[in-house]
């Protein structure tokens, strides 16, 4: 950039239709090179409940972005070379630069991109959501899972367990119409997609895991966070799920 | 109005020294209370009703639970002084994967039943993350970071996993042993970590209890 300072202590008229097409030459390559910065992908796997919560932080925002699918038997070099640690999606790319963890992503996100934004202000807000955000992956996610691929005694522990933590986002969502508050937010993002993909653990392994009735107002939000525009077009809904997995299931 | 500021802890907890080594950073006065965890005070059980588990910040009567949740809120608070995140968002992104992957590493190497197994787990942390500091002083570049406050509380339990492992840290890990010493050199981490002796007698002697060290205790 330095050398388009230069060109202005050169001012005949020639010399001054050149400097001006070379600046604007100079300009759009740096432009272009601003842009490829900021080029923004998502290595993902639909129907993933972490890759969603991404797709949905960019599309909140109004970010571009490129999507890229992988095949999880047969990771790309780009995912393992963008997540050497833990080979796993989703992963942002901004830039070149890797971001993994769809939590740290989420946050990633919210603080480069600051419009529409994602978490509360106040810093004691901010540590509830981040705790509740924590509590749904390592709790719910983790109970529902163990629930769908063991029997007896430890299935029943892990069944008992994410009835337990549903019942306490139940607690959480009372009141309020989205963990947001009047918008959604954050915490939202995180849920999500949890309800559906519990749902489908339900019918797919024939265990009892949401009881609509006892989880009302966990149950309502899932209704009013699947009616958002962004949300819609996108949720992994339980029949996909149970396709998906059926058809996995067959072809084995 | 004063600030009101308590930490709910336990002395072999690596969890709790990390609030204590980040509210000595940031010059923040506090009182201090030891949990017996195997009886837990009401207060606890108040403050931390999800997971009854220590350490537990209280600000003003608000409790803040988990510990890197909690570094995280007093670096927002007291942000006048030593702050331990980047202020870009790539980095601090950094810094909280890295964060993540010990207390994610340590829940795999806690639930090991073998003590040799345990050692493996840690020690092939440590590797990885000896590759992460490089060159650098510290995790956080020239002065102590997000990384290096969750990390260094772990060198109290250094003759533990020496014992379980049967080897030396310092023939191991020399790098890692450098960084452990310039933390050591400042005051806010030398006086929040409880000796290796005392986390030794605790976990291989069973001494204060019997109890398995568990994420945030």
């Amino acid at each position: 950039m330095m050398h388009c300072f230069d060109m202005l202590y050169s001012p005949t008229l020639l010399e001054t239709q050149y400097q001006s097409n070379e600046l604007q030459r100079e300009t759009q390559r740096d432009a272009y090179e601003f842009r490829k910065l900021g080029e923004v992908k998502v290595l993902g796997a639909s129907l993933s409940i972490f890759c969603c919560r991404i797709e949905w932080a960019l599309k909140h925002k109004g970010i571009t972005y490129e999507y890229i699918e992988e095949d999880l038997r047969n990771k790309s070099t780009l995912l393992l070379k963008s997540n050497p640690v833990h080979k796993k999606i989703p992963v942002l790319l901004h830039g070149d630069k890797p971001v993994a963890e769809s939590l740290i992503i989420l946050e990633y996100i919210d603080e480069t991109w600051r419009e529409n934004p994602l978490m509360p202000d106040d810093p004691s807000e901010k540590a509830m959501v981040r705790f509740w955000a924590k509590y749904v992956d390592e709790k719910c996610v983790i109970s529902a899972w163990t629930a769908s691929r063991t029997k007896g005694h430890e299935q029943e522990k892990a069944i008992e367990s994410t009835q337990e933590s549903l019942k306490l986002l139940n607690k959480l969502i009372e009141g309020k119409t989205f963990f947001g508050g009047e918008t959604m937010g954050f915490l939202d993002l995180v849920v999500g997609s949890l309800p559906n993909w519990i749902k489908f653990i339900e019918e797919f392994v024939g265990i009892k895991l949401f009881d609509t009735k006892e989880l009302s107002f966990l149950h309502e939000w899932a209704q009013r966070f699947t009616e958002i525009p962004i949300i819609k077009e996108s949720i992994p809904m339980k029949e996909d799920l149970l396709n998906y997995f059926r058809a996995q299931q067959n072809a084995k | 109005m004063a600030d009101e500021v308590v930490l709910l802890g336990f002395l072999p907890s690596p969890f709790a020294a990390r609030l204590k080594i980040a509210l000595a950073e940031k010059g923040v006065e506090y009182e201090y209370k030891e949990e017996d965890l195997r009886s837990k005070s009401p207060l606890l059980v108040q403050m931390n009703p999800v997971h009854k588990k220590v350490p537990v910040l209280i600000h003003n009567g608000k409790p803040i639970c988990e510990s890197l949740i909690a570094l995280q809120y007093i670096d927002e608070v007291w942000n006048d002084k030593a702050p331990l995140l980047p202020s870009d968002p790539g980095l601090r992104a950094q810094a909280r994967f890295w964060a993540d992957f010990i207390d994610k590493k340590e829940m795999i190497w806690a639930a090991k039943e073998e003590e040799h197994e345990v050692a493996k787990e840690f020690f092939d942390c440590i590797g990885v993350l000896e590759g992460q500091l490089g060159d650098k002083a510290f995790f956080g570049g020239e002065t102590l970071g997000f990384v290096d406050v969750a990390v260094i509380p772990f060198y109290s339990w250094l003759s533990v996993f020496e014992k379980y492992g049967n080897c030396s840290v310092e023939a191991k890990h020399p790098k890692f042993t450098a960084w452990t010493k310039r933390c050591m050199e400042k005051e806010s981490v030398s006086k929040s970590l409880p000796d290796q002796r005392r986390v030794y007698d605790f976990k291989v002697g069973g001494i204060l209890t019997k109890l398995p060290i568990d994420q945030d205790l």
